[in-house]
């Protein structure tokens, strides 16, 4: 007999009273949903800044059809010499377009380059699936065009939000996008940049990842304040 | 080499670290600065005592329902994660968890190990395994990092190096960390840190981690970090083994957000960390990062013990947040060293007789005034004392009718014991002795040992009043 | 279980039993008195059946259940007529409100007795409070006063308010919170026994916090804290001490002639 059946063998032997029904959890966020005001995109959009900011992070509202534009500032005012994109992502075309410096394509597996990514790379640009305004946080499911290191390794990561896809809980975004009907092999919530309390509770960013997280909310002109 | 001590050290020594713990002032200083400030953040986060206890009852409602199913739930969850194209493991005991991952590093002629934060892989001793296996585990989380760099174990299951302060790791990193030159700057630190180990991330063969939860449905190991380490040590590296207690799974996605949520609230009083790191499978083959191969490592060791108790069960409820020893008037005055055990404080003192046996661990649950704190903030509701008060049972007794004997059943057996227990109850039961007792102690008070073992270490003696109420009662009539 | 502030609770009664608990019967009677007097002021004749030794806990808490279930089942028949049950202490009286049914889950007929005496079991701030209703008249000059509510009152019977409330009712008494009020005094029955060292310190911590107020006295409503904690002061000969909330109470009303 393999450990394996061991162990199942002994769980299935212990006594089992009266089984629990399966917990209601969609109903409990209806519950606490019904109760409060509902969310609205204003509110969303602004809880979600007032969160993030607490993580320290650094949101920056802009249009759709600026967003390429105000990445070249940031980039300049941050003194980003390397700027890694996904060349497949849906947004490489404007990004090249906005002729940033200095941009560098995750164009093969990371064994061919890893001491260049990890050590010559000042910042990376990738989307997210959404963002969650409860908490402040991003979704990020890394795929083939944008692999999972970007968002990791560059001591700086911009990230691309749509204020469409702000949703109020992590519930929600999980319910909306439908998460349980297939995974990626990664997929990431993200809030704030990289941090840690280790030494005598006092707070220090950049533990391991990125030292600053820059969102790039995408927003309506009229939103823009 | 990292080589650490035996994390296990012979409970019949408990007593004296303590003493020793409380009566170091500074390890007391910082203990208790640390615990009122996570026992502060965590309030902060719960305003409501209302809203809690109806996200504590769904917790506890999830974890109860996950672990009545749990031998299918186990099953479900190897299936959608061979499906998913991960190797599943399965080991009744720390050597055949720790064999296995030996046998894994050495197939892929591992030198260098990065590990995530895991208590399970502390539980089991991997990092000796590996030091004999001439393999290095070098722990990444910076808390990790610092105590192994100081050839400790963690002290804490969420802050391991809260024992230690600012200047004692300055001084460390200065001696240990070759380069390093002398800061004692919160963010210095943190950056050699970061140096030292980015390299390693780099140069590792295999990565380490633990499982905060496992989902059945889709096969989903989740990670719930603040330093990236964990992202790294997943990602990095070509082999990801992930090392888990069976505990861990819950049937659905859905049933991740209120746990999750509980966790780092009750923690760290985060209303949610940095990263939530969801891992389904290696690096497809269109994935340019990743691990191309990636296993999970099931831990018992002796976890089926607990399971085959309906009380004891509840044990596994839990989802290893640490607020009870935060809250714990014990651990805050002799700290988590103290313990000898991997887990320290309340969850501690219940789980490590499953893990160890009760022969090794039967002071651990006497380790407790039954103040009930642990209870009170426990996020999935484990009646810790009601626990605690079982195991004292089970030490000092055979195992009840129709119940198998727990490993070290019985080991705080003692004739004495029985022998005053006994004797109490002939008296508290006999009205008649009893007030007979009463009248004895009374008009000989002056008699009363002025000696009353641990009572007068640092209190006066006891000494009966002139007069008992029964009597004065009785004098009314 | 009933959360704190969900009981119902009774009209104010003609009688009541009165549990003595073991310590307040060896060690410090008078709190048991004072009790007796304040109800007994309030109209109510007390009824205290000689036979009562000790609720069990001690053997329960240490591990030897059938002990404690001996002991317990001693103290059943004792409270025959539907009479409430005063308790002047929290962990005496959560035992036997909240482990009791427990300690007899296995015996549908002792179950039915454990629960039914549960029920009627109040601890005495609790009983003051939400069935006497009291209404304290102070007759003392200022004081300053700390209060030490047990873990047993606070976590299993929530009747950690109901002292601080009788206090409030008192025009000249001052309470001061201190430190990490809702922490354990390191008493915990054979705790403090087994491990003394560790007792110590969480007793010393609470003395220190405790004198830290300026507070004159403490006044707990659980006598092995109340006795924990004067001991310790005592070693330390230190004339800080406290008394037993009963104690407190009745003194500060005046005594016999102290109605309201």
């Amino acid at each position: 007999m393999s450990a394996r059946d061991r162990i199942l063998q002994r769980l299935r032997a212990a006594p089992q009273g009266k089984a629990p029904l399966a917990p209601d959890v969609p109903a409990f966020y209806d519950a606490l949903g019904a109760a409060a005001p509902a969310g609205t995109r204003a509110s969303r959009i602004a809880l979600f800044c007032e969160k993030m900011a607490f993580w320290h992070g650094e949101v920056v509202r802009v249009t759709r059809d600026k967003w390429p534009q105000k990445l070249h500032e940031l980039c300049l005012a941050k003194g980003v010499r390397s700027l890694l994109y996904g060349p497949q992502s849906e947004h490489a075309a404007a990004l090249v377009a906005a002729g940033i410096d200095g941009l560098k394509p995750y164009d093969r597996p990371v064994g061919e380059w890893k001491k260049a990514l990890f050590e010559d790379t000042d910042a990376g640009l990738t989307a997210t699936r959404g963002g969650i305004a409860e908490t402040g946080t991003l979704i990020v499911w890394p795929d083939a065009s944008e692999p999972r290191l970007m968002s990791l390794v560059p001591p700086i990561h911009f990230a691309l939000l749509d204020a469409d896809q702000l949703h109020d809980t992590l519930f929600d975004a999980m319910r909306v996008q439908r998460w349980s009907d297939g995974m990626p092999t990664n997929a990431l919530l993200v809030s704030g940049p990289s941090k840690t309390a280790d030494i005598q509770v006092t707070l220090a960013y950049g533990a391991h990842g990125p030292k600053e997280l820059v969102v790039l909310l995408l927003v309506n002109e009229e939103e823009m304040q | 080499m990292n080589s650490q001590p035996l994390s296990f050290v012979p409970a019949s020594e408990f007593k004296q670290r303590a003493a020793a713990a409380v009566a170091d002032d500074h390890l007391r200083k910082s203990f208790r600065g640390a615990m009122d400030f996570l026992i502060n953040k965590r309030a902060a986060q719960f305003p409501d005592p209302a809203a809690l206890e109806s996200q504590r009852s769904l917790a506890e409602h999830i974890r109860k329902y996950s672990l009545a199913r749990l031998p299918e739930l186990l099953e479900q969850l190897e299936q959608k994660l061979v499906a998913n194209g991960v190797q599943v493991h399965w080991a009744e005991n720390a050597e055949e968890a720790c064999a296995i991952i030996v046998g894994i590093a050495r197939r892929h002629s591992t030198k260098l190990m990065v590990k995530g934060k895991s208590m399970v892989s502390e539980e089991v001793e991997l990092n000796h395994a590996m030091a004999d296996a001439g393999i290095e585990a070098l722990e990444s989380d910076m808390g990790e990092y610092i105590v192994q760099l100081d050839g400790e174990k963690p002290s804490h299951i969420i802050m391991p190096a809260i024992h230690k302060t600012r200047e004692q790791i300055a001084r460390l990193f200065a001696e240990k960390v070759p380069g390093a030159a002398y800061t004692d700057s919160v963010d210095e630190l943190i950056g050699i840190g970061r140096a030292v180990l980015r390299e390693k991330f780099m140069s590792a063969e295999v990565g380490l981690s633990g499982v905060n939860f496992a989902v059945a449905e889709t096969g989903t190991l989740c990670l719930v970090e603040n330093e990236g380490n964990g992202r790294m040590c997943t990602t990095v590296p070509d082999v990801h083994i992930a090392i888990t207690g069976i505990e861990k799974v819950v049937e659905k996605l859905e049933h991740v957000p209120p746990l999750f949520g509980l966790l780092t609230r009750s923690a760290t009083g985060q209303a949610i960390t940095t990263y939530f790191n969801m891992i389904s499978g290696p690096r497809k083959p269109d994935e340019k990062d990743g691990p191309g191969e990636m296993h999970l490592v099931l831990v018992d060791n002796g976890r089926t013990q607990a399971y085959s108790d309906e009380q004891m069960r509840s044990t596994l409820q839990c989802i290893r947040c640490g607020a009870c020893m935060n809250h714990c008037p014990v651990y805050t005055r002799i700290g988590g060293h103290a313990y000898g055990t991997t887990y320290p404080g309340p969850i501690g003192e219940i789980i490590s007789p499953h893990m160890l046996g009760l022969a090794a661990t039967h002071v651990l649950p006497t380790a407790s005034s039954l103040c009930g704190a642990c209870g009170e903030v426990c996020p999935v509701r484990i009646p810790i004392p009601e626990l605690l008060v079982r195991l004292r049972e089970e030490a000092q007794h055979d195992a009840r009718p129709g119940h198998a004997p727990m490993v070290g059943q019985g080991a705080a057996k003692s004739r004495l014991a029985d022998a005053i227990w006994s004797g109490w109850a002939a008296m508290y039961t006999r009205p008649a002795l009893y007030r007979a007792f009463g009248w004895l102690a009374t008009r000989f008070r002056a008699l009363t040992p002025p000696m009353q073992g641990g009572w007068t270490v640092s209190r006066t003696p006891m000494k009966p009043a002139r007069r008992t109420l029964h009597e004065l009662m009785a004098e009314r009539e | 279980m009933d959360a704190a502030g969900s009981r119902h609770y009774p009209e104010k009664p003609e009688k009541v039993y009165l549990f003595g608990t073991c310590l307040i019967d060896l060690f410090c009677p008078e709190a048991g008195m004072n009790a007796v007097r304040l109800l007994e002021r309030e109209g109510i004749e007390v009824l205290f059946p000689a036979d009562q030794t000790c609720c069990g806990q001690p053997a329960h808490s240490s591990g030897f259940p059938e002990q404690a279930r001996a002991v317990a089942l001693a103290q059943f028949r004792l409270f025959p007529e539907a009479w409430p049950v005063i308790v002047p202490s929290g962990s005496c009286a959560g035992t036997m409100r909240r482990h009791y049914p427990a300690m007899f889950a296995d015996d549908p007929r002792l179950l039915a007795q454990a629960t039914a005496l549960a029920e009627r079991v109040f601890e005495f701030s609790e009983f003051l409070v939400h069935v006497a209703r009291v209404t304290l008249g102070d007759q003392g000059g200022p004081a300053r006063v700390a209060l030490h509510t047990s873990c047993a009152a606070r976590r299993e019977m929530g009747t950690h308010e109901h002292a601080r409330s009788l206090l409030a009712q008192l025009a000249a008494v001052e309470v001061v919170l201190h430190e990490h009020e809702s922490e354990c005094c390191g008493f915990g029955g054979t705790f403090s026994l087994k491990h003394p060292a560790i007792s110590s310190a969480m007793a010393g911590d609470k003395v220190d916090a405790l004198k830290e107020t300026g507070a004159e006295t403490f006044v707990s409503a659980d006598c092995g804290c109340m006795l924990s904690l004067n001991h310790t002061l005592q070693k330390r000969r230190d004339g800080f001490q406290g008394q037993h909330l009963a104690t407190f109470l009745w003194q500060r009303t005046g005594g016999e002639g102290g109605r309201r």
